[in-house]
């Protein structure tokens, strides 16, 4: 009990800084960091999408960045055609305000998520990794090499999508937005552990034998997880695309697979904040020690490993002890 | 004669050249305790995946309450009443005791796509719960994770699991296994009672237990029945067979 209400009180802190950065750049003047922390958040977005995959069902994705490439590419199709006028479809318009792109996004993730969970969630362990690289692999060289929308040069989004009541080209209304969304998915996310679902989804992952022992189907509550962990992480990836206000191959890279994983260990597998304490750590890192040396993905390697040889809770887990279930 | 419960019928099954299960009938009625016995590496556990679904038999098939199970899944079957307790205790490591009940609870219940409802504020799972780690005396370990009871804990907790489904037949693989003889004496007597809510199947190398539940034994060994019939029967058997009986004691 003491151990949870810890860990309460880290998350709130956690809460509370990630909103009073941004607030403390903008009072100095200093849009920048606005913009950082902006990136914070819908990393730590996606991360909560990977958590629900990872933290909660112990499936180990390591192809996340096709539902946050796809989300991603919706965003910057839609809002290309909504700038040059073209349909996209026979009638389909496109559309620059993100709420509509946001459930388009998330739709088109949760499906593909359907489609590649189906065809691999039989498998385990590091098959199951391979698999998932494998499909984001197929998704990344699709738009390689695919010319209509920029192929390898990506695609710009000249103008930041709308959304009703905010100013998205400036950086405290983009900001304030993505954390909005990203507190709105940790109250999902929270719920959802709580629930039924959360508790199948959990015994699956720690004893499979012993949830089918007790009529629960590993299978669809898996495969349901894993359409909703997609779902977010396409949201983030819509959201990634108004902030960077660029699309490109890169968002489905492997690499960015393996940021998403790297974010959940750092910041404590399946644990509530874990994916805002990862993400922070990551920009953090990146925006430190990536203006050192441009090995700054080595130092981080060397936190990972760190992580995972001594604090296996990441920074949630160092400061809040382990997880209780009740 | 009432209908059996479970009723197998020439179930076969090997793994590569070994013949672990070979050409099973056997029935299970209303009210009985039909027990297992037989050396180790005679097929019991295996008999117990094959019955709960775990493992497809070659041939021959399996019918619960008069519907053939043979091709249904380890999930299906607990859902159609079939109840069981793993011969190691096989429990949601992280889970409390009371959680890991209120799983199978909810399971029972039909549920799993509850999304939002917490569950530590569902009564539906609460309260039952309390009462069925009631019954097998761990309500005072209610909140412990699983991982941190002591052994005989588990294998109670392990019994209470099934309990909670409710089930219409149990299958039990040596619940009194590492129990101790208090442990054991404390289950035997649970168990006897048990029998008026489901038949069960029990798999037990206590001859002490075996001898003072069961209304049937069956004898298995390299795979076969080799005897079966009421327990007076067997045990006279038995004392022709104490070498036998013997070689497996404290395995
Ligand atoms: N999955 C398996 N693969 C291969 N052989 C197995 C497997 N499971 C059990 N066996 C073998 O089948 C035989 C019966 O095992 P088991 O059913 O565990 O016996 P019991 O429970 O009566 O001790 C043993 O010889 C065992 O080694
Ligand atoms: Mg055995």
């Amino acid at each position: 009990m003491a151990e949870m209400r810890r860990e309460w009180i880290v998350n709130a802190v956690l809460a509370m800084a990630l909103l009073i950065v941004p607030l403390v750049a903008l009072w100095i003047n200093e849009p920048f960091y606005v913009t950082l922390a902006t990136r914070v958040a819908i990393l730590a977005l996606a991360g909560v999408g990977l958590n629900l995959a990872l933290g909660l069902g112990g499936m180990v994705s390591f192809g996340h960045a096709a539902y946050f490439g796809l989300g991603g590419y919706v965003a910057g199709i839609m809002a290309h055609h909504a700038f040059t006028g073209l349909p996209m479809w026979i009638g389909v318009t496109g559309s620059n305000q993100m709420l509509w792109i946001w459930l388009w996004a998330a739709l088109l993730s949760g499906f593909l998520a359907l489609i590649i969970g189906a065809l691999s969630l039989r498998t385990s362990g590091i098959f199951f990794i391979m698999i998932t690289l494998a499909f984001a692999q197929m998704i990344f060289y699709f738009t390689l090499s695919w010319p209509a929308y920029g192929g390898e040069d990506g695609l710009p989004i000249f103008v930041r999508n709308q959304f009703p009541g905010l100013n998205t080209m400036r950086p405290w209304d983009m900001f304030i937005l993505s954390y909005g969304v990203l507190m709105l998915a940790l109250v999902f996310f929270a719920m959802l552990r709580a629930a039924r679902f959360g508790a199948a989804l959990m015994a699956i992952r720690q004893n499979p034998d012993r949830a089918a022992a007790v009529g629960i189907s590993p299978f669809g509550v898996k495969l349901a997880a894993f359409v909703l962990s997609g779902m977010i992480t396409g949201l983030a990836g819509a959201m990634m695309a108004d902030l960077t206000r660029f699309v490109s191959p890169a968002m489905i890279a492997w690499q960015m697979s393996g940021e998403l994983i790297v974010i959940i260990i750092l910041g404590g597998v399946g644990r509530l904040f874990g994916p805002v304490a990862g993400a922070a750590i990551l920009v953090a890192f990146e925006v430190i020690f990536g203006g050192i040396t441009e090995h700054w993905q080595f130092f981080l390697g060397l936190i990972l490993l760190g992580v995972v040889l001594f604090a296996r809770g990441g920074l949630i887990g160092l400061l809040a002890g382990r997880a209780r279930h009740g | 004669m009432a209908e059996p419960v479970l009723d197998l019928r020439g179930v076969s099954k090997s793994f590569g050249a070994l013949r672990a299960t070979d050409n099973v009938s056997l029935t299970l009625k209303p009210g009985e305790i039909h027990a297992l016995i037989g050396p180790n590496g005679a097929g019991k556990s295996t008999l117990m995946a094959l019955i709960s679904g775990k493992l497809p038999p070659d041939s021959g098939s399996i019918h619960f309450r008069g519907q053939d199970i043979s091709r249904l899944s380890v999930a299906q079957r607990a859902r159609l009443g079939l109840g069981r307790s793993f011969q190691i205790s096989s429990l949601i490591p992280e889970y409390s005791a009371r959680r890991n009940v209120m799983l199978a609870l909810q399971a029972r219940q039909g549920h799993p796509y509850r999304f939002l409802w917490p569950v530590m504020r569902d009564r539906g799972l609460m309260d039952p719960a309390r009462e069925v780690l009631r019954r097998v005396g761990l309500e005072g370990r209610a909140s412990v994770p699983s991982a941190e009871l002591s052994h005989g804990e588990r294998r109670l907790l392990e019994i209470a699991v099934a309990l909670a489904l409710e089930p219409r037949a149990f299958l039990l693989d040596e619940p009194m296994a590492g129990m101790g003889t208090d442990g054991a004496r404390r289950l035997t007597a649970f168990l006897d009672k048990l029998r008026a809510e489901a038949p069960i199947l029990l798999v037990e190398h206590d001859m002490d237990a075996v001898f003072a539940l069961a209304d049937r034994v069956s004898v298995l060994a390299g795979g076969r029945i080799i005897a079966a019939g009421p327990v007076a029967e067997i045990r006279a058997n038995a004392e022709v067979r104490r070498a036998y009986l013997g070689e497996e004691e404290g395995a």
